[in-house]
Parts: C-alpha cells; sequence; structure tokens
C-alpha cells in the first residue's frame, strides 16, 4: 500500500499528454460518448456562433452582447477542456504503467516443436493454442502456457516486479508460465495456452491503457441517471423561453445556455469516466489485475471474506514462542539446548528458535566454534528429530514427543512427570511441542506456534465494522482451528476441510444472499474460484486458477483482497461523492443565475440576490466559471478516491454527506462570490 | 394553529388503523368483516367470471389498462347520449365532443379536473353512472397498482395477485365501506341525496333562484375518500350543499389524507412482515415521515401567507385581520381553507374549499408546488409509487456513497431499472412544462388566460400541474372549456397517469426476479432518520430545481411585486 501511494501522482510527461489529449478529445465524435459534456459542446458552439454573427437568433444585438457572448464562450470551451483533461490525465497514468509491459514483450522468434519431433522457428504472433515451444536461457517466454517438460528458474518481474526468479517445473502448482517473462536457466518445454494478443499481458496491457474499458453496470446506471438530469434541465431552460417571450422579460441565448451548462451535472459529468479509470488504476498499483471493472464494483459490495489460514491469516511457518522447562530444570538451561540444537537447522522453525533464545538471554558467542566443531544431525522422517553432537560428546535433540520419549526411554532415563502435560497444554492451543532432551535427558519443551500476521485483527475488526464477515479455511483439527480462529479475530472457521468444503461454504453463504470473496491458488481452488462472487488468484497459482478467479495478485499476496475491497468501495464512493456534491451545487448557481437573468425585466428580483453580487452578467459569468474551475480543483479527488477509513454505513453516509453534500451546498456560494469579486470590476471596465 | 393540530392529531391513530386494515385486504389475510365480504366478492367472481389465477406483472399491467380503456369507451358514449337516456330531470344536453374526452379521461385517471359544472352539464345518470362509478374503480384501479408495486417489492417473484380481485376487493372492501359511513355524516350535516329535480325558490329579497339537487352526499363521500375531488357542483366543496359545516370540512379533510397515508402503512407491514408484527413499521415510518415533512413545510406557508394577507390591500385602508379572505368562505376561515389547500392538493385529490386563484401568491406556490412534486402523500396509491421513485433514487446515490452498489430490501439496482426510474421522474415535469410552454406559445392556448403576466403563467403552470399530477383542482379563472385546453390537459391527464403506472409496474417486476441478498451492517439502512432527510432534500433538489425557473416567472414574481416594490 506504502509503495503506490507514494508513486508521484503527475509527471510532466503525463501532463503534457494530457493537455494535448484534451485538446484531441473536442472531436464532437469522441465527445457524444459523454452526454453531459456533449451537450457542454453543443452549447459552446452556438454561443460561438453568436458570437461570430450576433443578430443570428436576437435582432438587434450589439457590440456589448458580442463581448458578453465571446466570454461566455471561452468559459464553456475551458469547460470541456478541463472535463476532457481529465480523463486524458487518468489515461496517462495508466499509459506509462504500460509502456514499462510494453518494452518486456521482445520475443519475436520462437522454436516450434513440432508432432515428429522436428524443430521449427515461428514469428511469435505465429503461435496457435496447442503448439509446444522450446524456451531456453536468456529467451522470453512468448505466450502464456503450461510446462510440460523441463525445469527452470523465470524471471518474472516485468509483470510482477519481484526481482528474485521463480522456480518452474511441470505438474503441481509451479506449472504455469506467462508471455513476457524470461527464462535465466535451464531450458523448459511449454504448451501455449493462449492466442497471440490473447495472453495474460496482453489483457492486462489493454485493460490499464483503458482502450478495452468497458463502462461497468454500476457507471452505466449512474450515467443513464446523469443523462435524465441533463434532459430535465434541457427542458426547464426550453420551455422557459417560451414563457419568458409570453411575459415580455428578455434573456439572451447565451444566459439561457450559461443556465444549461451550470445545472446539467457537468462536474461529475466530466469526472466519471476519469473516476473508473483511476479506480481500475489503483487497483493495477496494487499489482492486482482486474479481468473486469465489473469484478472491482462487486468488491465493494463483498459481505464474507473466505480466508485461507495458511499464507493468508498466519505465516507459512510455525515459530517458537515459548521454552517451558520441566520441573527441576531451569529455564536457562533449556533455553541453551533448544540453542545449541537448532544451530545447524536451516529449516524456519529452527531460525525461529534461535531468534527466541537469543533474544531471550542466550550467550551467542563460541557459536561460529560450536558449528565448525560438531557434528549436525539433520530430521528425518524415520528419526523425526535433529539437533547435534558437541566436540565433547553431549548429544543434543529436539523432536515430536513421542520420538524423544523413545529414545530417552532406551537410554534408561526417567521421564519428567509433568512432559505429558506440557505437551498436552501445547497442542491444546493449536502450538506443535517439540520436547528438548541433552544426552537423552529431557528438560522440556518449546512452544512452536502458528503466528498470526500483526495487524489482522485489527483488520478483521475494521471488516466486521463495515459489516464484511470473515471465515478461516484450515486442514488443522478443530481444536487448533479455534484457538487460531479467536487470535485471529475471525468470525468464523471452518477445520479439516478439504477443497471442496470451500464451494460448500461459499453457496451456503450466497444461499443466504451474500456476496462472498475468496483467494486461492491450486487447481483444486478453480471450482470455488468461480462459484464465489469475486476471486483472487494468486499469480503462483495455476491457470486453471487464474482462469477461474476474476482477478489475479501479481505479488501472490493473499491477504491483499482486503485493500483490494476497499478499492471498490472507494471507487463507488468516489463516484457518488461527486455525484451528490455536483447536484448539490445546482441550489446557489440557481440563486447566482435566475436572478440576474430576470433583473433587466423584474427589477424585485434583486431580493433573491442574497449574494450580493456586483451586477447580472458578473453574477452569471461568475457561475459559469465556478462551474468549469471546479473540474479541475475534483480532479485530484478523482484520482486518488474519496478518502475512506473502514466504518459502518450508517456513519460512512452522515460522514460523506456531511462533507460533500453540505460542502456541496455551501461551496459555490463562496466559490461564485469570491469570482465576482474578482471579475465584477474587470467586467465593469469592460462595459458589461 | 390548534384547528389543524387537532385534526392532525386525530388523522394519526385513523391511518394507522386504516393501514393495517387495507394491509390485511391486500394480502388475502382474515378481517372480522370476511364472513360478510367473501359472500358479496364470490358472487361477483361467478356473475362477472373472474378466475382467481396470479398474474405476472405484464398481465397485470395489461389488464388494468385494458379494463380502463374499456370504461373509457362506455363512459364516453353515455356522455354523449346521455340527454335521451334515464334520470334527467333537468334535462341536461348531450356533452360536446373534446369536452366529453376530457371529462372521461379526467374521471377515469382518479384526477377529476372539471372543464364543466355539474349542475348544468351532468344529468342524474351520468353523475352516479359515470362519475361516482369512475370515483370508484378509478381510485381502485390507481390502489391496485400501488399493491401489485408494493407486492413484487418484498415478493420473489413476478407472478402475484390478480388485477380483477384486487378491483373487486378495494371497492367492496375499502372504499363502499367508508364511503357509506361517510355519505351519511354529510346526509346528517345537511348534504342533499335526492333524485329529485332542481327547485325554484323565492328567497328573502322575493327574486326567484334555481336550487340545485341531487344525489350529493353519496358523491361527495368517495370524492375525497378515493381522493377524486371533481364536485356535484362546479363550486366544488365551497357549496354549503357539498361541504355544509365546519364538521363536515374536518370529515372531508380527513377522508382525504385517510387511504393515501394507509398505503403507507400498509406497504410498511409488507415489508415488516417477515420478521415480527409491528404497528408501524420503520420502512414506512421513514417514507411517512418524509412525506409528512414536506406535507408540513407547505402547510405551515399556505398557513402563513394567508394569515399575513395581501399588504397592498391593507394599504388601501381595507383590514386584514383575519387574513386574506378573498375567495374563502366565512365558515372555514383562513385556518380550514388553508388546511384544505395543502391537503386537496399534497393528497392529490383536488377537491377545493376556497378559490386557489385568489389565494396570496406564496399560498397559491404552495398546491402548486404539491402537485408538481406529486409525492407529498399523493393520490391514492400512486402517490407512493411516486415517492418510491424518489426512494429508489436516493438509495441509488447513498448507496454509492457508501462504497456499495445500490440495494434495496435486498434488490440489486442496475442500470434498467435505473433507466426506468429516470423516467418516471422525467415524465412529469416534461408533461407540466412542455404543455405550459406550448399554451403560451400559442393562440389557441393564450386565449384561455384570463389574466396578465405573472398570474396568467400561474394559471397556466398550475393547471398542467394538476392535470399530470391526477390532482384535477383548477386554479380556476382558466377559460379552459376549449378544444385546445380541452385536448391538452386530457393527453396531459392520461400520459400522467398510464405512463407513469406501466414504467413502475415494470420496475416491481424488475426487481421481483432479481437475486435477494441480505442486509448487513455494510448496507444502507433505508429507514432511519438519516435517510429520511436525505429523502427530503433529494425530493427538493430534483423536484424543486427542475420548477423553479417557471415558478420564479409566475408565483416568485407575483410575490416580490408585491413586497419589493
Amino acid at each position: 500500500m506504502e509503495t503506490a501511494s507514494k508513486k508521484s501522482f503527475i509527471t510532466s510527461d503525463i501532463m503534457k499528454n494530457a493537455i494535448i489529449g484534451a485538446f484531441k478529445k473536442l472531436n464532437p465524435i469522441y465527445m457524444i460518448k459523454n452526454p453531459v459534456m456533449f451537450v457542454v459542446e453543443i452549447g459552446f458552439i452556438l454561443v460561438l456562433l453568436l458570437t461570430i454573427f450576433p443578430n443570428l437568433l436576437d435582432s438587434g444585438a450589439g457590440e456589448k452582447d458580442r463581448l458578453y457572448n465571446a466570454i461566455v464562450a471561452i468559459v464553456l470551451f475551458v469547460t470541456i477542456l478541463f472535463a476532457n483533461f481529465a480523463e486524458s490525465i487518468a489515461e496517462g497514468r495508466g499509459k506509462a504503467q504500460v509502456q514499462t509491459l510494453k518494452n518486456t514483450k521482445t520475443a519475436t522468434k520462437v522454436r516450434v516443436l513440432l508432432e515428429n519431433g522436428q524443430e521449427v522457428m515461428k514469428q511469435a504472433h505465429e503461435l496457435k493454442k496447442g503448439d509446444i515451444v522450446l524456451v531456453q536461457a536468456g529467451e522470453v517466454i512468448p505466450n502464456d502456457g503450461e510446462v510440460i517438460d523441463g525445469i527452470a528458474t523465470v524471471d518474472e518481474s516485468a509483470i510482477t516486479g519481484e526481482s528474485a526468479p521463480v522456480v518452474k517445473e511441470r505438474g503441481g502448482d509451479f506449472s504455469s508460465v506467462t508471455g513476457g517473462t524470461t527464462v535465466t536457466s535451464d531450458w523448459l518445454m511449454v504448451e501455449i495456452t493462449a492466442l497471440p494478443g490473447e495472453s495474460f499481458l496482453d489483457k492486462m496491457i489493454a485493460l490499464i491503457e483503458g482502450a478495452s474499458r468497458k463502462k461497468t453496470p454500476n457507471e452505466i446506471a449512474l450515467n443513464t441517471l446523469l443523462v435524465s438530469l441533463t434532459i430535465i434541465f434541457l427542458l426547464v431552460v426550453v420551455t422557459l423561453y417560451p414563457m419568458t417571450v409570453y411575459l415580455d422579460v428578455h434573456i439572451p441565448i447565451a444566459t439561457l445556455i450559461a443556465l444549461t451548462v451550470c445545472l446539467i451535472p457537468s462536474t461529475i459529468g466530466g469526472l466519471l469516466s476519469a473516476i473508473g479509470i483511476a479506480g481500475m488504476d489503483r487497483v493495477t498499483q496494487f499489482n492486482v489485475i482486474a479481468m473486469s471493472g465489473r469484478a472491482v464494483e462487486a468488491c465493494g459490495d463483498v459481505d464474507t471474506l473466505i480466508l485461507d489460514k495458511t499464507g493468508t491469516i498466519t505465516y507459512g511457518n510455525r515459530m517458537a514462542s515459548e521454552f517451558s522447562p520441566v520441573n527441576g530444570v531451569e529455564i536457562s538451561k533449556l533455553i541453551r539446548a533448544a540453542w545449541l540444537s537448532s544451530l545447524t537447522d536451516d529449516t524456519p522453525e529452527g531460525k525461529s528458535i534461535l531468534l527466541l533464545a537469543c533474544e531471550l538471554l542466550v550467550d551467542t558467542t563460541h557459536e561460529g566454534l560450536i558449528i565448525e566443531k560438531s557434528d549436525h544431525i539433520s530430521f528425518t522422517a524415520q528419526t523425526r528429530m535433529s539437533g547435534l553432537n558437541m566436540q565433547d560428546g553431549t548429544k543434543i535433540r529436539k523432536g515430536a514427543y513421542d520420538s524423544i520419549k523413545n529414545e530417552s526411554l532406551a537410554a534408561g532415563q526417567v521421564i519428567p512427570k509433568d512432559l505429558e502435560q506440557l505437551v498436552h497444554r501445547v497442542s491444546s492451543v493449536g502450538g506443535t511441542p517439540l520436547v528438548v532432551s541433552v544426552n537423552d535427558k529431557i528438560l522440556g519443551v518449546i512452544f512452536l506456534k502458528d503466528i498470526v500476521k500483526p495487524g489482522l485483527k485489527e483488520r478483521f475488526d475494521q471488516l466486521r465494522a463495515m459489516g464484511i464477515k470473515t471465515i478461516m479455511c484450515t486442514g488443522d483439527n478443530p481444536l487448533t482451528a479455534a484457538s487460531i480462529a479467536k487470535e485471529a479475530g475471525v468470525d468464523g472457521f471452518i477445520a479439516e476441510s478439504k477443497p471442496e468444503d470451500k464451494i460448500k461454504v461459499i453457496k451456503d453463504e450466497q444461499a443466504l444472499g451474500k456476496i462472498v470473496a475468496m483467494t486461492g491458488d491450486g487447481t483444486n481452488d478453480a471450482p470455488a474460484l468461480a462459484q464465489a462472487n469475486v476471486g483472487l488468484a494468486m499469480n503462483s497459482g495455476t491457470n486453471a486458477a487464474k482462469e477461474a478467479a476474476n482477478m489475479v495478485d501479481l505479488d501472490s499476496n493473499p491477504t491483499k483482497i482486503i485493500e483490494v475491497v476497499e478499492i471498490g468501495k472507494q471507487l463507488l464512493m468516489t463516484r457518488g461523492a461527486l455525484t451528490t456534491f455536483s447536484i448539490a451545487n445546482d441550489v446557489a448557481k440557481y440563486f447566482a443565475i435566475i436572478p440576474a437573468m430576470l433583473m433587466v425585466a423584474i427589477p424585485e428580483m434583486n431580493a433573491l440576490n442574497v449574494m450580493m453580487l456586483n451586477s447580472p452578467t458578473s453574477a452569471i459569468i461568475s457561475a459559469l466559471i465556478f462551474n468549469a474551475v471546479i473540474i479541475p480543483l475534483l480532479i485530484p479527488i478523482a484520482m486518488k478516491g474519496v478518502n475512506y477509513k473502514p466504518m459502518s454505513a450508517s456513519k460512512l453516509l452522515s460522514k460523506n454527506l456531511f462533507i460533500y453534500g453540505l460542502g456541496g451546498l455551501l461551496a459555490p456560494f463562496i466559490g461564485i462570490k469570491l469570482i465576482d469579486l474578482i471579475i465584477g470590476p474587470i467586467l465593469q471596465i469592460m462595459g458589461l | 394553529m390548534w384547528q389543524i393540530a387537532i385534526i392532525l392529531a386525530i388523522y394519526l391513530p385513523l391511518v394507522i388503523l386504516a393501514g393495517h386494515y387495507l394491509f390485511r385486504v391486500t394480502m388475502n389475510e382474515n378481517t372480522w368483516l370476511d364472513p360478510v365480504f367473501d359472500k358479496i366478492d364470490g358472487i361477483i367472481y361467478r356473475v362477472s367470471g373472474i378466475k382467481q389465477v396470479d398474474m405476472t406483472g405484464k398481465q397485470y399491467v395489461f389488464t388494468l389498462i385494458l379494463s380502463n380503456a374499456f370504461m373509457v369507451f362506455i363512459g364516453y358514449l353515455l356522455l354523449r347520449i346521455q340527454s335521451a337516456l334515464f334520470l334527467n330531470p333537468n334535462g341536461i344536453d348531450n356533452m360536446e365532443a373534446t369536452l366529453s374526452f376530457n371529462t372521461i379521461i379526467s374521471f377515469m385517471t382518479n384526477t377529476n379536473l372539471q372543464h364543466y359544472s355539474g349542475e348544468s352539464g351532468l344529468s342524474y345518470m351520468s353523475q352516479m353512472l359515470i362519475i361516482i362509478f369512475m370515483m370508484f374503480t378509478s381510485a381502485a384501479t390507481g390502489y391496485a397498482a400501488c399493491m401489485a408495486f408494493c407486492r413484487r417489492l418484498v415478493a420473489k417473484t413476478d407472478t402475484l395477485g390478480n388485477f380483477f380481485v384486487d378491483l373487486v376487493r378495494i371497492i367492496t372492501r375499502v372504499l363502499m365501506p367508508i364511503s357509506f359511513v361517510v355519505a351519511i355524516i354529510l346526509v346528517a350535516q345537511g348534504s342533499p341525496q335526492t333524485f329529485s329535480a332542481n327547485k325554484t325558490v323565492e328567497t328573502i329579497e322575493g327574486k326567484m333562484q334555481d336550487i340545485a339537487l341531487g344525489p350529493v352526499a353519496s358523491l361527495e363521500s368517495i370524492k375525497h375518500i378515493g381522493t377524486n375531488g371533481g364536485g356535484f357542483y362546479g363550486a366544488n366543496s365551497t357549496t354549503p350543499f357539498e361541504n355544509p359545516t365546519v364538521f363536515s370540512n374536518i370529515i372531508e379533510i380527513l377522508s382525504m389524507m385517510l387511504l393515501p397515508g394507509a398505503c403507507v402503512v400498509a406497504f410498511s407491514l409488507m415489508v415488516a412482515h417477515r420478521r415480527k408484527k409491528t404497528i408501524f413499521g420503520k420502512q414506512g415510518l421513514a417514507i411517512f415521515t418524509a412525506m409528512g415533512v414536506l406535507f408540513l413545510i407547505g402547510l405551515v406557508t399556505v398557513t402563513v401567507a394567508e394569515r399575513a394577507g395581501n399588504p397592498l390591500i391593507s394599504n388601501l385602508g381595507i383590514t386584514q385581520e383575519l387574513g386574506s379572505m378573498e375567495g374563502k368562505e366565512m365558515r372555514f376561515g383562513v385556518e380550514q381553507s388553508a388546511l384544505f389547500t395543502a391537503v386537496t392538493t399534497a393528497f392529490t385529490t383536488g377537491s377545493v374549499n376556497n378559490m386557489h386563484d385568489t389565494l396570496t401568491p406564496i399560498g397559491g406556490l404552495v398546491p402548486m408546488f404539491n402537485m408538481m412534486l406529486n409525492v407529498v402523500f399523493g393520490g391514492k396509491g400512486v402517490g407512493l409509487m411516486n415517492m418510491m421513485m424518489y426512494v429508489l433514487l436516493t438509495i441509488f446515490i447513498a448507496c454509492l456513497m457508501i462504497g456499495r452498489t445500490p440495494q434495496f430490501l435486498g434488490k440489486k439496482i442496475e442500470e434498467k431499472e435505473m433507466k426506468l426510474i429516470a423516467l418516471c421522474i422525467l415524465i412529469h415535469p416534461a408533461i407540466i412544462l412542455l404543455f405550459s410552454a406550448l399554451a403560451v406559445a400559442t393562440t389557441a392556448g393564450v386565449a384561455g388566460i384570463t389574466n396578465p403576466g405573472a398570474h396568467g403563467l400561474s394559471q397556466v403552470l398550475y393547471e398542467y400541474a394538476s392535470s399530470s399530477a391526477n390532482n384535477g383542482s383548477g386554479f380556476e379563472g382558466l377559460a379552459d372549456n376549449s378544444t385546445f385546453w380541452n385536448v391538452t390537459t386530457g393527453l396531459a391527464m392520461f400520459f400522467g397517469r398510464y405512463v407513469t403506472i406501466i414504467l413502475q409496474l415494470a420496475i416491481a417486476s424488475l426487481l421481483a426476479k432479481k437475486i435477494w441478498y441480505s442486509d448487513t451492517v455494510g448496507t444502507l439502512k433505508t429507514d432511519n432518520a438519516m435517510f429520511t432527510t436525505l429523502l427530503v432534500a433529494i425530493v427538493l433538489l430534483i423536484g424543486a430545481l427542475t420548477f423553479l425557473p417557471a415558478l420564479s416567472l409566475g408565483p416568485i414574481t407575483e410575490h416580490l411585486k408585491i413586497y419589493y416594490r
């Protein structure tokens, strides 16, 4: 999360391209896709015509009107540019990411193995599904595929940003390779599973570029609302004209157009597509590829999160957390023995024992000497213990309870009476006991524990406040599972779970009307990923899993689903907040424009000029300028999304209503007044 | 003020009681009246051949339209030949074609806009077989549509309820009994209920005067119970025969308010029913409160404005101590008149006990505004449906603000629904504004306007607002019995009624067929004070902003000209 937000917001390069883009997008064929802004453009063209030919619609219009029309035309033009700029800048940020990806796609010629075993060179774009290619060290894998033979390290930094190469081999969870990654050692025989141009990388590029960006369902629904509001306000202004004619109230056409533009939701209309692009972009910056915008939106609705215990809730490995000596043995003696037993143990468990022992007291001098002078006894499935035989003949062991006990009994030692109790205590809370002996005399027990990732409990509390339930899946026995579940603070758990159980849980939750998200990596997770409303697959996982999911995490960090849920919510919230802001703005604009446009014919209207604006002209132009300027001012919010902290729906609503509803009501009163204070005198000098 | 307070205090327990009864009737649950009504309904079903089969949303709305069309056809025919038919002691002539068109649409759509005067335009047969008949059927149609809508919101299937059965049950179990009781009370207060011809009597001044009689009380009761509003006489509830006393005035006010409010309670009970028994239900209470707040805003405004009177008249040395009494009945005074005005437009009845044309500009703006919003309780059934459109819109915006895709009662509101909702909200202002613009831009339209300037525009806006909202009250003063006005207001009433109902039932059908999602802490609460506040704000923002420019040229200009000259 940190690295993503630290990326610079806008570079000068993006800025330059965005400005050019803003002008390119003025093309009406492009503009018509955004009906709200299209109306503004039509208005601009009309006022522009009226600037050139002031008498086109109003006979008897003079030079003064020409100047007024020109000013309105300029402000309208700037309004459209601002909206286009917002969209360009969102696209620009995506494009910058794409450029790095595109640079990695350099495989041109590939070795294809024919059925008869012959080797033929082909162009990369000629590859078909099912072709078998041979990729050697230093070469780029041409397209997505499954390893069918060979074992090699592959550099996937191009898509994951992770520089350490990954081992790929036939079968299992590490058999899928991605086009665009580089084989760094040995060779692989790969069966191609994607068509050229449809590889994972291609999809990713298209998504980020926004070229293939389809409007998401919610965006379409919101767009419908905005278009309807536009139609309503168009009707309001169009029907106003004959009424004013009937009442002999003269209103310049440019003013009516200004009124229309101010009333239609041009703020949200101008920023809507930028919000969508930026939302997807935020997901991508987390190194998560969403297959569709719909998936990101669905994230915002998630009610139930299904999480694997290992790797997601706890670290993959168990860690030492406590030393418990048997009666009559000093704890320092046990710690020393445990430390010695693990000196040559390279497993993560062993390392964690060293770490804990050092923290507690052990004198680590002569460490190198001891290692050098001792015989290392490594763990085997038969002995189920490890340790070392020191130079002086001291035999230090740690291992499973049964093995050490038997060894100790065989050596004629007495088993301490409280040992069984200690061992039982550890396993009853979900830990793994390791018994330590020196020369077959049992000293005590090391408590190996599943360590819940720090901060997760708070995360789950936040999720609960947001109304999201968490369910943990684990292969552990119910006792262990319950204890971990309690420690992590999840709402439910499924112990001794098999992959089929996950689907069952998902289906059960869905039957209760819940929207379910889950993470998975293995092939056997694929059906569950497909069944879930939101499935996040790990990039390290199999192709089957990735295809079944609607999102792929390139960093293969299962905890990320929580962040993705937050991004989904943030995307929807940004739309809602800016829509509310945009609609609330209309009140102030009415108070600026309506009295202003009627004041000439009905002087009593001045009573409604609550902002005490300089002159009718100044009031209308101030409202119009505010309407234009607010778009670039809101671009940062559109890009970054509204500030979001997990809290209950009711609190969130009141907070956002206060900021964007009440704020949207009041801000334009202040803004229009300020602009009026500046431009009022200027307009007066110009004689308007 | 205490008169208003007491009436509203009586209203609340009444509306809850009526709501529970409506709920039981709608959901086919037992009531203590069943032994009687089951037999009556059974006979009706057998005679008319109604099969009690559940209909899909499409079938329901199709049946509704077709049956209404049939009634329109018959009604039109009868109006055109009424002079030759029975029960015509006063020798009333046939009605002219465009006026008949306007009248029949007006009564079938529950509008009751009257471009004729009952005492001179309709025979007793027409009053009873067309006017009173349609007052029952149109009210029942609106309510049936609303209940079909509400049932679909809480159901998980689109196939439920039969239009004919609903229509019959509403008329026999709800409208008939209540109307009967109200009619008896009105007769006791002095309303005539007779078939005898008009009487010509010698007045104290020694001159001869025609006293128009007829079956008034029976029409009067359903006129208010069914939020119809069309008077027996041209002068409607201002006349002593339609509305004899202060007590009858209160009865009429409560009659208008009873069923539209009860619809909200019934809906609320449907939503709450799945879980537990309740007096009101939180969901309905939130909507009821929002309607109530909007109603009170209007009521207070009109009362204050009428009490203040007109300073220009005060300047002439004429006292305004009683408030602005121009066009009001002495027996009602400002308060009972203001309350009647607010109620008849908010609850979309359209009967009047004072001339709305002579209200102060702001006083006149309130009824106009109530009809433009068309959601302040609104007509029987349809008012709730209109408000539900704003509820769905509010949910759409509010859900986005909390980062959820929009969802109401477990159903997602997506593109298709949003399109129809937007269209529904759009159609009402479109009808009012487009026809008003047409009227002031054409000579045929302008010919009907009897006042110059801003007040003339107010008359036009009022007429179309009243038509489109299916209210039917008139600003009066408009010379509206002309081809132009008959046809345009007829169309406004027609579109305002049927297009909206079709769209609304389509939305309900779409929602009924959707997958149901449960509510959690993370979903939007649509039944608390926050939601009510937001709902009122959205109604005012979208509803009010749409009409503000037009209103500022009409009543607002009038008001400013009085106070800031």
